[in-house]
């Protein structure tokens, strides 16, 4: 099992954080892992994006330009990377922060509206965890219970108590996720 | 899983990886992107624990005369910097090899020249290993590929200065630096007392005792004649590194036609290309050098008689092939492939420019 993963939007959506989470849960399940950040001034604004690579063999190069799942959250890192999902791969995309969805017909397009389930859970900040849980739904390179134990290693003890609220989240993802086209 | 796996930051781990160690003085000044290894140290604050000193110096200069007093005393001291701090550390570089000084300077490389970029880069390559400040010295200089090696090579980094009384260097970038992976912790090892650091260093500046002559430490010397001495003296020593502290990785080279060489993150991307090659069946190994001096040119050249063409892949433009030819010394044809200013090579890159440039 090889899974080379982008994820990209703004910065503060979370991007950098959700992909860390998905490192630790793959470690959870003693797999190999790399999580690359874009570092650079991107952060502030444009497209903050990371890779993630979780693998059952050592993992060569933590950057690639091909990548088995994109999930993009907004306008710019859908126009950035649509072109570089492997053809037969995932593109998983917002449908508030992308309002243009991809032309590829050679790629399974999936739309989570994870920014307008968090407004309805009264909780933005959950939104990456949404996010998180639909691509749990369609790509499961790791298990729900080894998110939840990578979550509890990577948050300090004392934001313990937000650790119900994210697996509510991660299920919503699971369950709102839908197919908008197979790959022909 | 064990306790011990965690995954952190390549910066993270070396700020692990000193305290540990049982280091005595961190003195940096923060710069991207190396700026979590100071962080982390303040984050640990290990002067609760260990007693180790973590300083924010006023600059980089500051710094790494820091360092240079901490290891005139025998104690374990290091700095880290990126490219443009690094520049500024140079003096201070070249007067504690001068001194004959043992501690760590760690490079984490950006985009150059001047200010340059943030992003990952390996064009300090010359800074570091042809000298960077003045006078014929050399560094131990080591290049993780893994934020693991990160980890590892502060130890080493430290048992090779200490072994050779030689500034050793860690050269890695942004890449490295940045990344998250699994990473094992070195065991914690307590910091040496005064007395064990006068017993291990009789050389430091620790306070003159009856049975001996005062201990001097200083690059400074008026007479040539002495200063010649002293030099050739050096030279002895880097001979001797030379002999006994090459250090490389040899991966598929066995059956290879063609061979890429690159160290640190352009040999993780050259990984990946020995796997898109197969697919292509084209036979590819990969010789990383570890240690970028002593450099590994004996192994470099004993391939150059086996395989059609050697590619070097720097995150530069062209600056450790100069080494490669060297040591191919025209046995056969050596190119160099690179991305500058910031700009990180991918696998299909790599071999896209090992076709054009060297399969043909």
């Amino acid at each position: 099992m090889l899974q080379e993963i982008v994820i990209a939007g703004f910065g503060g959506q979370g991007v950098l954080s959700m992909g860390k989470i998905l490192a630790y849960s793959g470690i959870m399940e003693d797999k190999e892992v790399s999580w690359f950040p874009a570092y650079g001034p991107e952060q502030r604004g444009g497209t903050a994006n990371v890779t993630v690579i979780i693998s059952d063999d050592l993992i060569s190069s933590p950057v690639v330009n091909q990548y088995d799942v994109a999930i993009v959250l907004n306008q710019p890192s859908l126009d950035k990377f649509e072109g570089r999902v492997k053809p037969g791969g995932i593109l998983i995309y917002d449908g508030y922060g992308v309002h243009k969805s991809t032309s590829r017909k050679d790629i399974h397009v999936y739309r989570v509206d994870a920014m307008e389930e968090s407004m309805r859970m009264e909780n933005t900040k959950v939104f990456n965890m949404i996010v998180l849980g639909g691509l749990l739904k369609l790509s499961p390179v790791v298990q729900l219970e080894n998110v939840m134990k990578g979550l509890k290693q990577s948050l300090p003890e004392r934001h313990h108590k937000l650790l119900p609220m994210n697996e509510k989240a991660i299920k919503r993802g699971m369950d709102i996720i839908k197919l908008e086209r197979k790959a022909d | 899983m064990t306790e011990e796996i965690t995954l952190m930051k390549g910066n993270e781990a070396i700020a692990h990886a000193a305290i540990r160690y049982g280091v005595d003085g961190y003195f940096g000044y923060p710069i991207t992107p190396q700026s979590e290894i100071i962080e982390t140290l303040m984050e640990v604050a290990p002067w609760k624990t260990t007693g180790m000193v973590v300083l924010q110096a006023e600059s980089e200069v500051a710094a790494i005369n820091m360092v240079y007093g901490g290891a005139a005393c025998g104690k374990y001291s290091m700095t880290s910097s990126s490219s443009p701090g690094v520049s500024l550390k140079q003096e201070g570089i070249s007067y504690i090899a001068g001194a004959e000084l043992p501690c760590l300077i760690v490079n984490v490389q950006r985009g150059g020249p001047g200010l340059g970029t943030i992003q990952p880069s390996q064009a300090d390559y010359f800074q570091t290993v042809k000298g960077g400040g003045h006078g014929d010295y050399r560094l131990i200089t080591l290049a993780p590929n893994s934020v693991q090696e990160m980890a590892d090579f502060v130890g080493l980094g430290f048992d090779l200065a200490y072994k050779y009384r030689n500034p050793a260097m860690i050269l890695t970038d942004g890449v490295i630096g940045q990344m998250m992976e699994k990473v094992k912790l070195p065991e914690y090892k307590r910091r040496r007392t005064e007395q064990e650091i006068r017993e291990q260093c009789p050389w430091a500046t620790l306070g003159k005792t009856p049975d001996r002559e005062p201990n001097i430490i200083t690059s400074l010397e008026m007479d040539s004649e002495i200063m010649e001495k002293r030099n050739i003296g050096f030279q002895e020593k880097y001979k001797e590194i030379e002999k006994n502290e090459v250090r490389y990785e040899a991966l598929n080279c066995e059956n290879a036609d063609y061979i890429l060489v690159a160290f640190g993150s352009a040999a993780r991307i050259c990984m990946k290309t020995i796997d898109l090659a197969k697919e292509e069946g084209l036979k590819v190994g990969l010789i990383r050098p570890i240690t970028l001096w002593p450099f590994p040119g004996e192994i470099i050249n004993k391939y150059a008689d086996k395989v059609k063409g050697m590619l070097t892949v720097e995150l530069n433009a062209g600056q450790m092939v100069e080494d490669v030819r060297l040591a191919v010394s025209g046995k056969t044809p050596v190119e160099h492939y690179g991305r500058l200013g910031g700009i990180v090579p991918t696998p299909d890159g790599v071999l896209d420019a090992l076709k054009e440039k060297i399969v043909k």
